[in-house]
């Protein structure tokens, strides 16, 4: 049953602290969804919990049918969940072709881990040139697209990304949101964006859902958030 | 003489090497300085010891102890270890608890060896002689045993490093015990993974008491002084760098035989110590460690 992504009733805590209240979202297979807020809105605990790293302390969360929840976050992989945390998510210390291995590591077919991994290297083909340099010597949007071709080898059905643009100059950025639109466009991924730079995001995606202090505050079409002047005004930043 | 006492030192460091890599292993992966190491090694020892005891024969007893110190690895990060690091997650005593466990749990190993073996020194005989090789009339201290250690050591540390470097399972160890949270995010089974490490430990440690027991005696603490020399090793190679641990351990070997040799028997670990002081004052993040101190 492909229904996608559904978050209902969804609270995180960290301890007495609420990050995440009540948040009830579908996102339909294919969609591109972007969780737009400021720090500390929830939007990264929420793809944490949905990713298995950390525990909800109520409600429902499925992935075609299927509960997410309670799940170790290498489970979730192979589930077709696959989380590209905040920042500094591939491994220094490795190169940057044993970095695009870890994604295929857990996987039996290795022909297709090397046909996935021929198509990541398509996407991004700096990376193809740098592939035996030790991933600390690239540069922060290069990390970050090893960090989404990594995922890609993995086969996700639901990609799950976490600041992609954080820290990253705007034409990077553009490069990078290019490729996540072309990623969905190409093989009908299902992709959570959750990001701070909303402008960004809501270029590239179907819907957004804007958080703030763990609430929803509003959920719509890009084109519907952004002519609201209010939410333009407290949330958007532009 | 020269020569002799490199050899002498190169077999000693070899050793040394091996509980380094032992130590450094179980660090990386769990940030626990394992000292129930040198009990889990001199139980396999004794393990290999009581099989050629009952077989006569030390190289059907070097595998099996060797397997012996892998399972113990193995289950003292099931049994033990995780359940504790699961127990006491934050606060003060989340840092300290597994590394005086691990005290505790070198208590318990050697009391149980004293309780079924007894404290007497035992003899664990290999059949390589212990008498040195002879050229012509002269007769060095280096004897088939010394050669064997170097051998086996050698061996374990191609195996490891190729391991390592090469297979899946080496990729998947250096990823769980660099960035644990991304290993698991790229679908690696971290705690299996680990599980691997503390298994590696075990048997690097079975090899080492193994190898070395022939050429002197088995008791408790037979493995203690070796375990110290193995830690201050690991520290000199930054405790987090398998080529540092073996590094580490040679320096330290070769060191005192040339200490025991020219100075003297009496400072030998007097001079290992102003060693790891040094290091420590000098480089605390030891010859081989990283700059960037990692996420535990």
């Amino acid at each position: 049953m492909k229904s996608g992504l559904k978050v209902s009733d969804f609270s995180v805590e960290y301890g007495a602290v609420r990050a995440i209240h009540d948040l009830s979202f579908h996102i339909v297979p294919g969609e591109l969804v972007a969780v737009i807020g400021s720090n500390g809105s929830g939007k990264s605990t929420l793809i944490r919990a949905l990713s298995g790293l950390i525990s909800p302390k109520q409600g429902s969360a499925t992935w075609n049918g299927i509960s997410i929840l309670g799940k170790k976050p290498e489970d979730l992989v192979r589930q077709g969940i696959v989380h590209v945390s905040e920042g500094k998510s591939v491994i220094p210390e490795l190169t940057v072709s044993e970095n695009l291995a870890l994604g295929g590591l857990w996987r039996r077919d290795k022909l297709d881990v090397s046909i996935a991994t021929q198509e990541s290297l398509a996407i991004f083909p700096v990376l193809a040139s740098r592939l035996n340099q030790r991933s600390d010597t690239l540069s922060g949007g290069e990390r970050q697209m090893l960090a989404i071709a990594r995922a890609l080898i993995s086969r996700p059905q639901l990609l799950l990304l976490d600041e992609p643009s954080l820290g990253l100059a705007p034409l990077i950025i553009e490069q990078i949101f290019v490729a996540i639109s072309h990623l969905q466009n190409q093989f009908g991924l299902t992709v959570l964006l959750v990001e701070q730079n909303a402008l960004s995001a809501l270029k590239i995606a179907d819907r957004g859902l804007i958080l703030n202090l763990g609430e929803l505050v509003k959920a719509g079409t890009p084109a519907e958030l952004i002519a609201d002047p209010e939410l333009r005004a407290a949330y958007l930043g532009f | 003489m020269f020569i002799d006492t490199l050899l002498i030192g190169i077999s000693s460091g070899a050793i040394y090497s091996l509980m380094a890599l032992a130590l450094v292993l179980v660090w990386r992966s769990t940030r626990v300085v394992n000292f129930a190491q040198s009990g889990q090694a001199v139980l396999s020892t004794y393990i290999g010891y009581e099989i050629s005891v009952q077989t006569h024969n030390y190289w059907i007893s070097l595998p099996l102890a060797i397997l012996a110190g892998a399972i113990l690895g193995s289950l003292v990060d099931l049994l033990f270890m995780r359940l504790l690091i699961g127990r006491a997650k934050s606060g003060p005593i989340a840092e300290i608890a597994p590394v005086i466990a691990t005290l505790g749990l070198l208590g318990l190993i050697q009391s149980l060896i004293g309780l079924i073996w007894g404290n007497a020194f035992l003899h664990y005989a290999s059949p390589l002689s212990g008498k040195g090789f002879t050229f012509g009339s002269h007769t060095i201290p280096f004897s088939p045993q010394n050669l064997f250690i170097v051998i086996a050591s050698a061996a374990v540390l191609a195996i490891f490093g190729i391991v390592f470097k090469f297979t899946d399972l080496g990729l998947a160890l250096r990823a769980a015990s660099f960035q644990p949270e991304i290993a698991q995010l790229a679908g690696i089974r971290v705690s299996r993974v680990r599980n691997i490490g503390w298994s590696f430990a075990g048997a690097a440690g079975a090899v080492a008491g193994a190898a070395i027991t022939p050429t002197s005696t088995l008791s408790p603490n037979s493995l203690d002084l070796l375990f110290v020399s193995g830690f201050i090793a690991a520290v000199i190679g930054g405790l987090d760098s398998l080529v540092g641990a073996v590094i580490g351990g040679l320096v330290l070997g070769i060191g005192f035989s040339f200490i025991l040799q020219y100075i003297g028997g009496s400072v030998t670990f007097l001079v290992g110590f102003i060693i790891l002081m040094v290091v420590l004052l000098i480089r605390p993040r030891g010859i081989f460690g990283h700059k960037v101190s990692r996420r535990a």
